[in-house]
């Protein structure tokens, strides 16, 4: 990122150049505010024993908080978790994302309803996608998947109990899938045609079709929803709260459920607030090398 | 994809008996008790309206904070303008639970807990990095040369903006607000944990129905079908507003 | 640009439909707002709650109802933080013990009306809601915990329940009665991960062991030998004669599986008798048999003792029209209200010694009198042999136990489901419970 692209903007118009306090100025406070009035209390709070239960002993303890969170083995468990669930949700949502999106890039009949239908699990409140996989669909008695499992003569799966993490995962991909089908699909349909013919025409077959034209084109909307997604899913605590509350074990506990059971289960604010820097450095370790990865194709596709 | 919305709904139409039952029953006479029984529950129609002020109020706040600043963005880009970019973003990744507690005290101080006000402001929050940066790959795609040609007749930069600009850009404008509304709509934890009685909204009555004593899998998919119907209609209505903006610089 | 029309209108109607929104109530009228938890009792008392209103003009009544958990989190955060969003909150033995009353955070109720009769709340209940000999929440209906069995299923295998079982008894008839091929498992117990759920069982169980938390020193017992043979236990019953999906079974879905005829036994809060012998929510209403909680080595702690209770933050603005309901909704008069209107099993049990005088009930309930022998009988203060530096006995009452106990559950959870060995899962329990009492500063 050495040179910024300035090939489309309005850069000749420098002497016009309203001011950037005026346009910017509002956005940024907003969200200077919301940032960092938390985290300044955060931080002060991190130094302190404070439990919101507990009147006495409160007071200064230094880094005992910090010291105590990195011992901690569960606090090791919920970051590697945490990173394991968001690169398997990545990974699950992007290549469903992409079939689906080939899939509705054809002509079929009843497309419009079929795309409809498909993409609206997105809509959906994460609680209620929790609760309906919980309870209808998961449950080892009276859910769908065991009646499937027992019609096919096999034994039910307590899934959330068996593969809770996989569970999991399938909770969120089946709610994300659709975001990446539609940034996905919006970006095929966008393929100029005479591209596909001239490879055609070059005699490439579709494989080649594939990845010579629609891999590259796709790249840019891909970088975009890596780093969308990435965001949403360090992030991620109802659907899990809702299904295996971070269980059984520490199978599902990731850094926001960690970081709930101590500041609403414990009212612990300082632990909390310790393990929630923590989440802010560990964001933002992932934030700086996702945009060493992908920023180019976000901010400057534009340039050769 | 769609099948267990469907088996949601399905379940609404049933009697608590019935949604016990295995082997699951397809063919059921519909009833209406479970949605009478959940509409007890609450003053769904304060939840509703609790919840649409927060989330129209809050996207309409955040459009109008993010014009201005995805327009400098994208027509004066800078270093500085890439990295407050990047930055606006890196807000996103805070844990909510982790900063509940200082919240919750500076809302107590302000006197916003339990407010709808309260909401609706940390939504701004919540959906402003995405509105400006979705607003910004919208307007990038732009060509200067429409502005420039509306400055040589001497048009100032609101009229710009309001002329030129917002009339090309409001299919990303509409895509960008959409997404806000439905992540507002659908936002549980800080609803949950910032309200008490006055402003509740749809998730937290939902929330209400789990794990009851006893289990009412009936009512809880009647309360869900009639929470999700809203936003999943301006979805389905929508979808093509929505997948225009959410082309982050594809088309070309 | 229908789609844009119609997009339009959405949000006007929307926001039309917000404007329309009902005003709130007169100004001249109080309005009280009472959080309380789900359970079908608080729902009884939200349905008759117009009485209140009609006897009380001025006083109107709003209603915030959660699931136990998110309606802890909402009161403590309120409470503790002095936020004042409510006037009545449902609160447990719990809460009070660990500190709600001695942090002054609730209002005492040191002067009881003479016409509420306080002498008739049961003596270990009232006892578990004072701090120092002052009342600082009234009962509004009581548990403790015991054995469920179905009668039937005992006969047909010629098995007799004792009125007093133990846990090696309990073991051999559920490898007599399981048959998973018939969907009949031999015990259900609960699994789902709590302080609440699971653990609350699991220490009256560890109790009875003759297992403690804490030492005098307020040193983690959880790697004592007393702990291994009980969790021990407990994870070889449920894998061997337990339903599918233990860990997510609480007491909900354990009370569910036991009316739709799935359990042969069931050890559990005894709330739960009152919905089991009722025939429109039961199936096996005939058949279930009520016995006390099985014992190991000792008596203590064998069954638990817990109450929900209405209390007043000090916070409230509102005191006296939230006393005038929670005398209401505690009273002799309301008990006899649920029986007339809801059938004497939905009666809040466990509060009133006058309930347990009364005949309509006695003849209903054919369980009244083991609840209430059950609930006399409970010792919070010797939860098990060895003395504690606590008080409670399905849990100790410390701010520190949520964490605590929840994680504790969570790893127990965690062996059951075979993830781990059940010393791996004392271990982390141990080291966990270790690390937050000395970050509490209890041991160094």
């Amino acid at each position: 990122m050495t040179r910024v692209s300035a090939g489309r903007g309005l850069a000749r118009f420098d002497i016009h150049r309203p001011n950037a306090l005026l346009f910017v100025g509002p956005a940024v406070l907003v969200l200077f505010v919301w940032m960092i009035v938390p985290l300044a209390l955060s931080l002060y709070y991190s130094v302190r024993r404070y439990n919101l239960l507990v009147l006495e002993r409160r007071g200064f303890v230094g880094l005992l908080n910090y010291r105590l969170l990195l011992l901690d083995p569960t606090f090791w468990t919920a970051v590697v978790n945490t990173l394991v669930l968001v690169v398997l949700v990545l990974a699950a949502t992007i290549g469903l994302g992409l079939i689906l999106a080939l899939l509705f890039n054809r002509d079929f009949t009843a497309k419009n309803v079929a795309r409809t239908l498909a993409i609206s699990p997105f809509f959906v409140m994460p609680v209620v996608t929790a609760l309906m996989w919980k309870n209808m669909l998961f449950h080892p008695v009276f859910g769908l998947l065991a009646w499937v499992a027992q019609s096919l003569g096999g034994e039910p799966i307590d899934w959330l109990a068996t593969y809770p993490m996989l569970s999991v995962v399938a909770i969120i991909s089946w709610e994300w899938t659709p975001f990446a089908t539609l940034i996905l699909l919006t970006a095929l349909q966008s393929l100029p045609g005479d591209l596909l013919e001239a490879v055609r025409i070059d005699g490439a077959g579709r494989w080649g079709e594939f990845r010579y034209i629609v891999i590259p084109h796709l790249l840019r909307p891909i970088s975009a929803l890596l780093m969308l997604q990435t965001i949403f899913f360090l992030t991620i605590f109802a659907e899990i709260y809702a299904t295996t509350s971070g269980g059984p074990g520490l199978a599902t506990t990731t850094l926001p459920y960690f970081i709930y059971l101590k500041a609403l289960l414990q009212f612990d604010i300082g632990s909390a607030s310790a393990g929630a820097i923590f989440a802010v450095i560990l964001a933002n370790v992932v934030a700086v090398f996702l945009l060493r990865a992908i920023s180019r194709n976000i901010f400057q596709g534009e340039l050769p | 994809m769609f099948f267990p919305i469907l088996w949601m709904v399905l379940t609404a139409f049933k009697t608590e008996l019935h949604a016990f039952s295995n082997p699951p029953e397809l063919l059921i006479t519909p009833t209406l008790a479970s949605f009478e029984e959940a509409l007890g529950r609450g003053n769904l129609v304060q939840y509703i309206a609790n919840t649409s002020i927060a989330a129209l109020g809050s996207t309409l706040l955040g459009v109008l904070l993010s014009i201005p600043a995805a327009y400098f963005l994208a027509f004066y880009p800078t270093r500085r303008a890439e990295f407050a970019l990047i930055w606006m973003i890196s807000t996103k990744m805070m844990p909510p639970v982790g900063v509940l507690v200082p919240i919750y005290l500076v809302y107590r101080d302000l006197h916003l807990l339990d407010t709808v006000l309260g909401l609706l402001l940390i939504y701004v929050a919540l959906n402003l990095p995405l509105i400006v940066w979705m607003l910004y790959t919208f307007f990038k795609e732009i060509p200067g040369e429409i502005l420039e040609a509306a400055r040589m007749d001497g048009a100032g930069v609101v009229r710009e903006i309001m002329d030129v600009l917002l009339p090309i850009a409001r299919p990303g404008i509409a895509s960008a607000a959409l997404l806000a509304i439905i992540f507002s709509w659908n936002e549980s934890f800080w609803s949950l944990n910032l309200t008490s009685a006055k402003a509740l909204t749809l998730p937290v009555f939902i929330a209400s129905f789990k794990t009851a004593e006893g289990m009412f899998w009936a009512k809880m998919s009647a309360g869900a079908t009639l929470a999700i119907f809203p936003v999943l209609i301006l979805g389905w209505i929508a979808q093509r507003q929505l997948a225009r903006g959410l082309s982050f610089g594809a088309i070309k | 640009m229908l789609k844009w029309r119609l997009l339009v209108s959405f949000v006007s109607l929307a926001f039309a439909s917000s404007l329309l929104a009902p005003s709130p109530s007169p100004a001249q009228a109080t309005t009280i707002t009472i959080a309380t938890v789900n359970n079908p009792d608080m729902i009884i008392m939200q349905k008759l709650t117009p009485a209140f209103e009609q006897q009380n003009p001025n006083i109107k009544v709003s209603w915030v109802v959660l699931p136990e958990n998110e309606l802890r989190q909402k009161v403590t955060t309120d409470i503790s933080t002095n936020a004042g969003s409510y006037d009545v909150m449902t609160i447990g033995m719990y809460e009070v013990l660990s500190g709600w009353a001695k942090n002054g955070w609730l209002l005492p109720f040191d002067s009881l009306p003479s016409a509420y009769d306080g002498q008739d709340l049961l003596k270990p209940v009232r006892a578990g809601l004072s701090y120092k000999g002052t009342l600082y929440a009234v009962p509004f209906y009581a548990e403790s915990s015991m054995t469920y069995y179905r009668k039937d299923l005992f006969a047909a295998k010629g098995l007799t329940m004792p009125q007093r079982p133990t846990w090696t008894q309990v073991e051999a008839f559920a490898k007599a009665i399981h048959n998973p091929s018939k969907r009949t498992y031999g015990i259900c117990l609960r699994g789902l991960p709590g302080w609440g759920e699971n653990m609350a069982f699991l220490t009256t169980l560890v109790n009875t062991f003759g297992g403690r938390w804490f030492d005098e020193k307020w040193q983690p017992q959880l790697t004592s030998p007393e702990w291994k043979q009980a969790v021990g236990f407990y994870v070889n019953l449920m894998r061997n004669y337990g339903p599918p999906g233990v860990t997510s079974n609480g007491f909900t879905e354990n009370e569910t599986l036991l009316a739709n005829g799935n359990c042969a036994m069931w050890v559990d809060a005894t709330v739960a008798a009152g919905y089991l012998a009722n025939p429109q929510t039961s199936k096996v209403a005939k058949n279930v048999g009520f016995a006390y909680a099985p014992v190991a080595v000792t008596r203590n702690g064998s069954h638990w003792l817990w109450a929900w209770a209405l209390g007043i933050p000090k916070s409230t603005k509102k005191a006296d029209a939230a006393r005038a309901f929670i005398y209401w909704a505690t009273s002799k008069a309301y008990i006899n209200m649920v029986g007339e209107k809801e059938g004497w099993t939905s009666v809040p049990p466990g509060t009133r010694y006058s309930t347990y005088q009364n005949s309509a009930y006695i003849k209903a309930a054919p369980f009244a009198t083991l609840v209430e022998a059950l609930i006399n009988e409970a010792d919070p203060t010797h939860p098990t042999a060895k003395p504690v530096p606590y008080v409670g006995v399905q849990f100790a009452a410390i701010p520190e136990f949520q964490g605590i106990g929840t994680q504790t559950g969570q790893a127990i959870a965690g062996a059951l489901a075979g993830k781990m060995t059940i010393d791996q899962a004392l271990q982390q329990a141990q080291s966990n419970a270790e690390n937050v009492m000395r970050q509490a500063g209890y041991i160094k």
